[in-house]
């Protein structure tokens, strides 16, 4: 216990990379197993250097294929696992995506997004939230995807991805981008050990004589039987909707406007709302920190308060569906943002919300 | 359509005095075989799995299963399992290895699988030596799918996607994937077995019987190739498909041992 203590680590600067990388050995993962790709590389690299002086397994697969389907075999055999990449890496893993959420193993990955499609370029983006929250591979399934909005976030929701997904049995997603990944900042790692392992009588370690022999699968060929296993995944996905929405208000109290934003988005975003507070616009934002389950329920009650909304994204307006579903038509919802890589600034942000504003010709009374 | 007959555990039913000098190894379920007429795969099922009976390591054993006509092989195999995605049982393999380094994990795929789809995860699983045993049943066709041609269809063979016989300008020639596999210093053991007839099977459980020893030494990878017939996929009777296997399918694919161990 007491060598325990003394790991709690001091604040650090460090890049979100090594940040993330950090927390998973922090948080005791079993492996990691993972292939290169920019901008996300130094996760490998990083545990490549420090787990063989410490604990667990890392290990370079020949393709993102191999990766997730080693992930599964781990996961489903009792592990704590992790694997990361960007855009075209993930894309290949999301067939074993599937196979995870159907067979409900807990693992957590990361992405740290690029600017797409394609090959596209290594500069960052949130190009790949549809791929993140609305499925991505095929079938009805979740993944619960956690957005961090800092440095701190991309070491502290490894260990929030890890809670969640152990404890619904499901794949965990960190969906950050290149800058989020690349930028250095000051970090209070978690405390290692800290996260407590629950018990996996499921898994695959050796049938004993005292139980039947345990069964990792997503086939289940007869309908009624597939049917019922999505039942159960349904139940699973309306719990984590009730329970684990998670998000943070910025100046929402007496907003006439409301930008939704997330990740790097939601930090552009925060200095458009003091950039607009200075001119007497009461701009607040909400940041979704989940992004699956989002949080509609507020986003809903605040339509009843404000003027209109705007989603702040990198990519061609893709959460902005989402607030549209949340508001249900109480109040107009516009969209902002850039694609291919580029990040939009606050005063981007503040000139369109300016411009509706006149165009509209609210606030006028 | 279940057939019912008595389970392993109060066989035979009616046979007081009698010894029982065969039956069903606790290392297979009760589960009937869902295979067809002829097929082999239930008889590497078994000698498998009556291996790991004998060597006392049902509790240290884990599968994984295929998709292809073994899709079920966990129905069967009284052992703990996973399921792995088309050609990806290696790597899931790797995982389970990995993280438990202790226990025997064997992999278990047909043609399609291991040979076409899976070849990356093949060659790669075994050129890093994984400590496992990759069981690897070549029928040179798609059974489950209802008898296309595979990457180890022999020329001219007529499947439902070679309807004119296996054209070597468009496919290439069939792929002898356990000699590639020779190669690379990760492979510990490559042997290549059948199931057609009583001595073949005896071999092929020596075979089982050495790799989870190499495999106990942590001596790398341990292939197993099993040669075997698709009476269904080959539109033949049983007997037909034996001797399209020894006529047709040994002189392309020739049985025995393709590496092993060097004395020390």
């Amino acid at each position: 216990m007491e060598e325990k203590k003394n790991k709690t680590s001091e604040a650090k600067l460090m890049k979100g990379n090594e940040a993330l990388a950090e927390a998973a050995i922090r948080a005791e993962i079993d492996a990691y197993f993972g292939y290169p790709i920019t901008p996300q590389s130094e996760v490998l690299e990083y545990l490549e250097r420090e787990v063989p002086k410490r604990h667990g397994l890392v290990l370079q697969a020949e393709s993102e294929i191999a990766s997730i389907n080693m992930i599964y075999g781990a996961a489903g055999a009792g592990a704590r696992v992790m694997t990361s990449s960007s855009g075209p890496g993930i894309s290949l893993m999301q067939e074993g995506l599937s196979y995870i959420a159907s067979a409900q193993l807990p693992c957590l990955v990361v992405n740290v997004v690029r600017g797409g499609p394609g090959l596209g370029t290594i500069q960052p983006s949130q190009g790949d939230y549809f791929q993140a929250v609305k499925g991505g591979g095929h079938g009805d399934y979740h993944l619960i995807v956690l957005a961090p909005a800092s440095v701190q976030e991309m070491a502290d929701f490894v260990f929030e991805g890890f809670r969640l997904a152990e404890k619904y049995r499901n794949p965990a997603m960190i969906l950050t981008d290149g800058a989020l990944g690349q930028m250095m900042e000051k970090v209070i790692q978690p405390e290692e050990g800290s996260l407590p392992k629950i018990a996996t009588p499921w898994a695959t370690t050796g049938k004993t004589k005292d139980r039947n022999h345990n069964i990792i699968t997503s086939l289940f060929i007869k309908p009624e039987e597939m049917e019922s296993v999505n039942h159960q995944l349904q139940e699973k996905y309306r719990k984590i909707e009730k329970n684990e929405v998670r998000f943070e208000e910025i100046k929402t109290e007496d907003a006439d406007i409301l930008l939704v934003a997330f990740g790097l988005s939601s930090r552009i975003c925060q200095k458009t709302v003091d950039l607009g507070r200075e001119k007497g616009i009461k701009i607040g934002l909400l940041r979704p920190i989940t992004l699956y389950p989002y949080p509609y329920k507020r986003l809903n009650e605040l339509a009843d308060q404000v003027e209109f909304m705007m989603s702040v994204e990198m990519n061609a307006g893709q959460m902005v569906e989402d607030v549209r579903l949340a508001v249900e038509g109480k109040v107009p919802v516009y969209f902002t943002g850039r694609m291919g890589g580029m990040i939009p600034s606050p005063d981007d942000v503040l000139h369109e919300i300016e411009s509706i504003i006149e165009k509209q010709n609210i606030l006028q009374d | 359509m279940s057939i019912e007959r008595p389970s392993t555990l109060d066989f035979p039913p009616d046979a007081e005095g009698m010894e029982m000098v065969y039956c069903r190894p606790d290392t297979l379920t009760d589960t009937p075989f869902h295979y067809c007429p002829g097929c082999g795969h239930s008889v590497v099922h078994r000698v498998l799995m009556e291996v790991v009976e004998e060597l006392g390591i049902q509790d240290k054993t884990i599968g994984v299963a295929p998709v292809g006509c073994s899709v079920f092989a966990y129905h069967y195999m009284n052992v703990d399992m996973q399921e792995a995605a088309h050609g990806r049982a290696s790597a899931v393999a790797t995982g389970i290895k990995r993280v438990l380094p202790d226990k025997y994990v064997f992999s278990y795929q047909g043609d399609g699988d291991l040979a076409a789809i899976g070849t990356a995860e093949t060659i790669h699983t075994v050129n890093r030596g994984e400590n496992i045993l990759m069981v690897f049943i070549n029928n040179g066709i798609y059974g489950m799918t209802g008898g296309q041609m595979a990457p180890t269809s022999l020329l001219g063979q007529v499947t439902t996607t070679s309807p004119y016989g296996r054209d070597v300008k468009m496919v290439g020639h069939p792929i002898k994937i356990a000699d590639l596999l020779v190669q690379l210093p990760g492979a510990h053991y490559v042997t290549r077995q059948a199931v057609h007839n009583p001595n073949a099977v005896r071999k092929l459980k020596k075979a089982f019987e050495k790799s989870f020893q190499y495999q106990k030494e942590g001596k790398g990878t341990c292939f197993v190739e099993v040669v075997s017939n698709c009476p269904s996929g080959w539109r033949m009777t049983p007997v037909e498909s034996i001797k399209y296997l020894e006529e047709t399918m040994f002189p392309a694919y020739p049985l025995g041992d393709l590496k092993v161990p060097e004395k020390v």
